[in-house]
């Protein structure tokens, strides 16, 4: 008998929670989305938002960029997120996206500056490269003398130029599912493949046949997949001083007390050096907010406002000392006045 | 008997046991028995092996995690900083601003005049809510206001790590001159009477003899190569070794010191100067705790301090070492458990963040699973076993529940997504969801397990209640399924925590997330442990590190606490009967 009364407790119970779901009341708290870069940034703000009493805290997802892209631009309404973090610009197809299913408002926000930054152990020898030079390391073809492409030839760095150090190219790096290794194709390795006259004329020509080239990474052991955690990489460089690792600024700069960055085209990844635009290897990070849920949802705009606070956002504020590298002061005024007026993004903007 | 035996014995074989070939054999097969054996041992110890590893690193990893170094001090609360509106009740103290309290008191510590960046990182040795403790007194107890409250202030991760050893080692010698500092703040020269120094600075031109020697070497190693830019950096190297080995060949010139050397200071009349430049007979250097005067120093009783870590290998500045180990000689440091960990929701900040959100809602997205999937499986179980038809239709079935039960995780929140929240209109990240999506996820599971309890129980004790004049049903409720319990038990208990450490199904139904507020419905947002663990491991603070370790911790906690409680309700079961 016990077990019949058992079985239709946990039933009604069941049914119950379904009726419960069913009633679903308005949402009071803030939904945010997006990339896995900017969530550490993001999440700090969100706290500070909780804790200064503008609102219940938000909640913060990590889902990547593009799978961000995707919840927000899904419609409008409480279902739906309200803002999106992103670790490049929005694209055409996502902008039209999110027009066709009635999110018409958007306000794009840039937050800030994230390094890619090359490391190595600070045991290793003291290195300077070019993103030629990480090309010709890490691409699957590159042209030889002729201008032909061949299966990347190049065992060491030595190789490639005899001023870098005499080992073994090993380079640690996030698998093509990251939007790291987006940010990393793009800023080195197409750059590099650029600074090679032929393949110029080659971008030219065919530019299909050209994105192939730089799009391409090394699978014969030089370059290993490290996974999304960047923590691991850290690891594996402190353990072995000949290896190099790709990863964002704010890792470098917590584990300054074992790593070093390399230097790229002279320029070492330094909090200055980024944030003047000077180190190559720099991208801006974005959040993008739903102006639709202005007001439907409380706190949106008390929330942009603290993100773009001095507080937060300047040189000294705590997302700089959480490894967010900050705009240039001009910059960052505009971006702030721009936020604050909850300025739409035009169709022509984006590309 | 006799019959079966005759007729086995008829086509006897003579076999003589004793001979040396059928010795050899029978030494054989016991040597093939001892190896398998043998092998069975090293499978085991070397499983143990793992174990034993795997346990020993999450635990030295995190067990530090769970205490936590705190400043101790006296902090006197001024009544007008947590009132409002010239009234003190519990919402103005809790809404109080506590950073100029925690200022003041840090700073009564040290007396003197600080510079404006010795200032700022006195306030960053502490957390940026580094009065909750004292906050909290005053909340239970509002009649401290206006009195000097003793109270314990959290330290930030960086100085808790600091002092569970990852900062320097330091060692001093005590000098002999006597030494005479030219101010008590700001850069001071300190002249003393003997060559104190001169150790110390042939020391430093050793270091800069190896530099030079180094960059000879690489200088040496390019010139093999040709080319026009490997000339220009080989003359760069050299002139490079050059000046360094000049400044080598000058002992007595002074020297500049840099964050890649050791850092040398001195402690003088009670404050702490770092050195800048060397030479034999004076040190400049910046003070980086005042001096109480400028008298004349004896020997014997001021010292030369030395950080052996450079500063640019650790986290915390020279500035930082010198005022947390003054902190301590003054005995303002305290080691307590961090309850914390275990009270507060998440934050960004590891020595704020805690697994109390995550913890509940674990609890909550598994208390749905097993509400949902114990009785749907058993029924399910039962039904299928006991009164289906068998036909084409139960194989159908049968086939497609083994095949659910190997569809990866991720299929599952995909499912969740498409159905519960697109369609249901369910919350996101809410326990409810993950817990229906979970249950999908091991019914299979359960349903499998229980069928193959239910198989198990011998067919007699049905066929005895039947013969007694039990219907079908009575058969089964009161005689067969109370028998079956403690299979069913395990395969449950396998299949929550299978859910228990999952977590990619919860990605897509939005519980991979940040959440700071203790869940307290099945609709709130939450997260789970696993998720904790993952999202924490991807921290770029160093000290999140070991807290991931804490959580994995509480995660097997979590499962011995319910595995535990499964096998006592399995014994109780059990003993019904």
């Amino acid at each position: 008998m016990s077990n019949k009364l058992i079985a239709i407790s946990a039933a009604a119970a069941v049914l119950g929670t379904f009726a419960f779901a069913g009633a679903a009341v308005a949402r009071d708290q803030i939904r945010i989305v997006g990339s896995s870069t900017v969530y550490p940034f993001t999440t700090a703000v969100a706290e500070q938002f909780g804790k200064s009493g503008g609102g219940k805290t938000p909640v913060v997802e990590s889902t990547g960029t593009g799978g961000g892209m995707k919840l927000f631009c899904a419609g409008v309404g409480e279902a739906n997120p309200d803002i999106t973090n992103a670790s490049r610009a929005i694209k055409k197809g996502e902008f039209e996206d999110c027009q066709k299913n009635g999110v018409k408002d958007i306000v794009e926000i840039k937050v800030g500056i994230d390094g890619l930054t090359i490391a190595q152990s600070k045991n290793g020898p003291d290195t300077n490269l070019t993103r030629q030079q990480v090309f010709q390391a890490l691409a699957a073809e590159v042209p030889d003398k002729d201008g032909k492409l061949i299966p990347n030839p190049y065992k060491k760095w030595s190789d490639i130029d005899p001023s870098l150090p005499d080992v073994k190219i090993e380079v640690l790096g996030p698998p093509p599912t990251s939007g790291t290794r987006d940010s990393f194709h793009e800023l080195f390795m197409e750059k590099g493949a650029e600074a090679y006259p032929v393949l110029k004329d080659l971008k030219k020509a065919d530019s299909k046949a050209f994105d192939k080239v730089w799009k391409s990474i090394r699978t014969d052991g030089a370059y290993v997949e490290a996974g999304e955690n960047d923590n691991v990489i850290v690891q594996k460089l402190e353990a072995n001083k000949d290896a190099y690792g790709i990863f964002g600024y704010s890792f470098l700069e917590e584990n300054g007390a074992n790593l070093k960055g390399v230097s790229i085209e002279g320029v070492e990844p330094e909090y200055d050096a980024i944030s003047a635009g000077k180190y190559k290897g720099a991208r801006p990070l974005f959040i993008y907010v739903k102006k639709q849920h202005v007001g439907v949802v409380p706190g949106i705009d008390k929330f942009v406002a603290e993100y773009v606070s001095d507080k937060a956002m300047s040189k000294d504020g705590y997302l700089a000392r959480k490894g967010l590298v900050a705009l240039p002061k001009e910059e960052a005024d505009k971006v702030r006045e721009s936020a604050i007026g909850m300025k739409t993004l035009s169709a022509d903007l984006v590309n | 008997m006799t019959d079966i035996s005759a007729s086995y014995a008829a086509p006897t074989r003579r076999v003589d046991v004793t001979s040396p070939a059928a010795q050899a054999r029978i030494r054989a097969r016991y040597r093939r028995e001892k190896r398998f054996k043998l092998y069975g041992l090293v499978a085991l110890s070397l499983a143990a092996v793992f174990v034993v590893v795997l346990i020993g690193d999450v635990l030295s990893r995190g067990l530090p995690a769970f205490w936590q170094y705190s400043l101790v001090l006296d902090v006197p609360v001024d009544a007008a900083a947590v009132s409002s509106d010239g009234k003190v009740d519990e919402a103005s103290i809790r809404a109080a601003d506590y950073y100029p309290l925690t200022r003041a008191a840090l700073e009564a510590v040290f007396p003197g005049e600080l510079t404006r960046s010795a200032q700022k990182q006195l306030v960053r040795l502490v957390s940026s809510d580094a009065a909750q403790p004292l906050r909290d007194k005053l909340v239970a107890d509002p009649a401290l206001v206006g009195t000097t409250v003793k109270t314990r202030l959290i330290l930030s991760a960086n100085s808790d790590l600091y002092y569970k050893g990852s900062g320097t080692p330091i060692s001093s010698r005590e000098m002999r001159g006597i030494a005479t500092p030219s101010g008590t703040s700001g850069d001071i020269t300190i002249l003393t009477s003997a060559n104190d120094f001169a150790d110390v600075l042939v020391e430093l031109k050793q270091r800069i003899s190896e530099q030079a020697k180094a960059l000879r070497a690489e200088a040496d190693r390019l010139e093999l190569f040709a080319g026009d830019s490997i000339t220009a950096k080989v003359k760069a190297l050299r002139d490079e070794a050059a000046k360094l080995q000049q400044r080598v060949d000058q002992p007595k010139v002074e020297e500049k010191l840099d964050n890649k050397m050791p850092s040398l200071l001195v402690a003088i009349d009670g404050g702490l100067v770092k050195i800048n430049t060397l030479s034999d007979v004076s040190a400049r250097g910046t003070v980086l705790l005042p001096l109480q005067s400028t008298a004349d120093a004896k020997p014997g009783t001021w010292k030369l301090v030395t950080y052996e870590t450079p500063e640019s290998n650790r986290k915390v500045s020279d500035q930082e070492v010198a005022f947390l180990e003054r902190l301590k000689e003054l005995n303002h440091v305290e080691r307590s458990f961090n309850w914390t960990f275990l009270t507060a929701g998440d934050s960004r900040e590891p020595e704020l963040a805690g697994i109390r959100g995550a913890l509940v809602g674990t609890a909550l997205t598994l208390l749905i699973t097993l509400v949902l999937c114990l009785p749907i499986g058993v029924m399910a179980a039962i039904y299928l076993e006991e009164f289906a038809r068998k036909g084409r239709l139960t194989d159908l079935i049968e086939v497609n529940i083994n095949n659910l039960a190997a569809v990866p995780s991720i299929v599952f929140g995909l499912l969740g997504l498409a159905v519960f929240l697109n369609f249901f209109g369910m919350p996101r990240s809410a326990p409810l969801v993950g817990g229906i999506t979970l249950g999908l996820l091991v019914l299979p599971t359960i349903i499998i397990a229980a069928r193959a309890a239910l198989k198990a129980v011998p067919p007699s004790i049905k066929e005895a209640a039947l013969g007694v004049g039990a219907s079908h049903q009575q058969a089964i409720f009161h005689h067969v399924l109370p028998l079956a319990m403690p299979g069913i038990m395990t395969g449950t208990i396998i299949g929550m925590a299978h859910a228990l450490g999952e977590t990619a199904p919860l990605l897509m139904i939005g519980m991979i997330a940040f959440i700071v507020d203790v869940p307290h419905g099945f609709t709130d947002a939450a997260t789970v442990l696993p998720v904790q663990i993952y999202l924490w491991s991807d921290l770029p603070e160093v000290a999140f590190k070991s807290k991931t370790a804490a959580a994995i911790i509480v995660l097997l906690m979590f499962l011995f606490v319910m595995n535990g409680a499964a096998i006592w309700l399995r014994k109780r079961f059990e003993r019904r009967w």
